[in-house]
């Protein structure tokens, strides 16, 4: 009985993850070889980093929509200037201008205009699609210049092999690079006075307030910490492929986020949860689709089996986690 | 009698320059009258899946000019991938109160329009498809005999992996829902079934995406690292396979063949062996092809409906080896005028 009472979502999903991956195991040719469970979590890499960031605006009890839109465009528009022949630096400090414009614009109307969160960014989001596809980008695939130090990224870990004679050659930096976001965002969120703030604000809004906690700045903070962690997240997706396809922001990369934040037990009423659960939310999701390709699934398949996963995560949920008073007061996002 | 003689002759000569005269003004071509009064004034209207790639912008380039050339007038709608985007800009066009005389459709899939079309040909619009064919009689296709060219890949692919390698293909599809992959997926087969030492390995979907793409093909080469040619069925997404290629270290072992628009990044890809082998649309003369049965069908004088005229566009693989400058267009260059 003890077990059941402490059975929250993130260790169901855990053990279903690891379920799932014993399964697969047994099952699958090939899918225990070292380069298979890197490349499962190369995958979900990318997903993983616009996950922290989603993961941090949730808890503090908001969502941000416009992730995507943020990290497609301006990833876009800085190759665009580099190939209208702006200068890279130039370039560099313009996108993140922008980025930063656009966290700071989604947490004003939070904050300050009280605009509800998923409205406010859905539609700042829209609007970073259009103006930048209509306006700055050419056409919807723009490529890496060759030489840029985009492309270089991903020849990290085999410097690191020759710098210092650790044997990281095979293990891809995206897998750094997701592990390195989750472990600062986890440093940020456990062990400093802002990150605690989060939790406060996330669990009870109007109590926070009245502590005297900055509400609104944090608020804003963490709208410009989810933008620039969404231009990073474009960075990577750019050194992998060489170019960026802001098609993806036609995709259902964005449910994909918040499916792996809910899913890892990152509850949308905010207030709980941390980087740990967004690590094993991402690789729930990586081990499916590894093992959902192996058996060539098609896609209607994988989005149903990925959808059921996730309403059976969120019945459960609210099944060991019943809404009290003080959520029922506050209502959901 | 001299005098009467001179007269006549001098009446005789100038009949004579009259009447030739007169013959070289009833022989005045009559063509040109017709064409214009035909085309004149004519509104073309294109709706691509998305304006931001390089097939509709090569199209929408080249149309304007010539639709302008010829007296008539070009747009475009963008519906940005979103077919429902794509349907309404349909039905806005056919309820607008200057409806276009000729609607150039790039359709999503093989049925969404279909209801859409057939009112617009009712309301004596033509409707000319391009690229993508749909279960839909249009007046015209133009565009690429998908079977033909999933053959041509699949010749690609065995070419390129050779007699003594390990036959393995891997497929990476579009989604189950779009013409060019259904279509592109039987053309393999058929080849293949000729081949029957070749054999599919695996055949997952990319749903168009290079980072679904990336991930699928990681996937498929851990579990056969001995396949010796991928086909993507698109190179907008064929980038991510060959970063799952360059990632498993077999740059120059696995054959990558996929097909494209032809812009100058497919060359460059050739170039560097990033793809083994292109099927390529040749864009100038599928453009080309789309303005001629344009002008066609406007001066027939046939209802719209009543005709239904398939131009498929010659293609052929492309290897690095068959590449000469002129093999690939530049969007730029095509907006600007040139080709």
């Amino acid at each position: 009985m003890n077990f059941l009472k402490n059975l929250s979502q993130e260790r169901i999903v855990f053990a279903l993850a690891l379920a799932i991956f014993i399964a697969c195991s047994i099952t699958l040719g090939g899918f225990l070889q070292a380069d298979n469970l890197i490349a499962i979590v190369r995958s979900v890499s990318v997903l993983g980093i616009l996950a922290v960031g989603m993961g941090i605006v949730i808890i503090g009890r908001g969502i941000d929509l416009s992730a995507v839109a943020i990290m497609a465009m301006s990833v876009a528009w800085y190759l665009q200037m580099l190939q209208n022949g702006v200068s890279g630096g130039e370039a560099l400090a313009l996108t993140l201008a922008g980025v930063v414009a656009i966290g700071l614009i989604n947490g004003f109307m939070v904050a300050y205009a009280d605009v509800p969160a998923i409205f406010a960014t859905l539609a700042s989001g829209a609007f970073v699609y259009g103006f930048c596809r209509s306006q700055l980008i050419a056409q919807d695939a723009t490529p890496v210049p060759a030489g840029n130090w985009i492309n270089e990224l991903g020849q990290i870990p085999s410097r690191i092999d020759q710098f210092a004679q650790i044997h990281l050659g095979e293990i891809p930096v995206e897998v750094f690079i997701f592990s390195g976001a989750a472990f600062l965002a986890f440093l940020f969120l456990r062990f400093t006075k802002w990150g605690r703030y989060v939790y406060l604000m996330g669990d009870n809004f109007l109590a926070a307030r009245n502590m005297g906690i900055p509400v609104r700045p944090m608020t804003v903070l963490r709208y410009v910490i989810s933008a620039l962690i969404a231009f990073s997240a474009g960075i990577l997706t750019a050194s992998s492929l060489h170019s960026i396809n802001v098609r993806v922001v036609n995709s259902t990369l964005l449910y994909d986020v918040i499916l792996v934040v809910v899913i890892g037990g990152i509850g949308l009423s905010g207030g709980k949860g941390g980087m740990r659960n967004v690590v094993v939310g991402a690789l729930l999701i990586g081990i499916l689709q590894n093992a959902m390709t192996i058996l060539d699934f098609s896609n209607v398949y994988q989005n149903l089996i990925k959808s059921t996963i996730l309403l059976i995560a969120i019945i459960v949920d609210s099944l060991l986690n019943p809404r009290d008073e003080q959520t029922a007061q506050q209502g959901d996002i | 009698m001299r005098l009467k003689g001179m007269l006549t002759a001098v009446a005789l000569t100038l009949l004579g320059t009259v009447a030739v005269n007169s013959a070289a003004n009833a022989q005045e071509d009559p063509g040109p009258a017709a064409y214009q009064k035909a085309l004149q004034g004519k509104r073309v209207v294109l709706v691509p899946m998305a304006m931001g790639f390089d097939l509709a912008q090569g199209w929408a380039a080249y149309l304007k000019r010539e639709v302008e050339g010829w007296g008539g007038t070009f747009e475009t709608r963008d519906p940005n991938w979103d077919t429902s985007a794509g349907a309404q800009a349909i039905t806005d066009l056919i309820s607008g109160s200057q409806k276009p005389d000729v609607l150039v459709v790039h359709s999503p899939d093989l049925n969404s329009y279909s209801k859409l079309l057939k009112k617009a040909q009712k309301d004596g619009i033509y409707v000319v498809l391009v690229d993508n064919p749909m279960n839909y009689p249009a007046d015209a296709f133009v565009g690429s005999d998908w079977d033909r060219l999933g053959q041509l890949e699949a010749e690609a692919a065995v070419k390129g992996c050779g007699e003594n390698s390990s036959k393995k293909i891997g497929l990476v599809q579009g989604d189950a829902a779009n013409a060019s992959s259904i279509y592109q997926y039987n053309g393999i087969m058929k080849v293949l079934e000729k081949h029957p030492d070749f054999k599919v390995v695996a055949k997952p979907f990319s749903n168009w995406d290079p980072t679904t793409s990336r991930n699928v093909t990681t996937t498929m080469l851990q579990q056969n690292p001995d396949i010796c040619a991928i086909i993507d069925f698109w190179d907008g997404d064929a980038t991510g396979a060959s970063a799952a290629i360059h990632d498993a270290k077999l740059d120059g072992k696995v054959f990558l063949v996929t097909t494209g628009g032809g812009e100058m990044v497919d060359c460059k890809a050739l170039e560097d062996g990033t793809f083994g082998a292109v099927v390529m649309t040749d864009l100038a003369n599928q453009s080309r092809d789309m303005n001629a049965i344009i002008k066609f069908l406007l001066q027939s004088g046939q209802p719209a409906g009543t005709s239904k005229t398939y131009i498929y566009t010659l293609e052929k693989a492309t290897t690095k080896a068959d590449l000469k400058p002129s093999t690939c267009w530049d969007v730029k260059a095509l907006q600007a005028g040139q080709y």
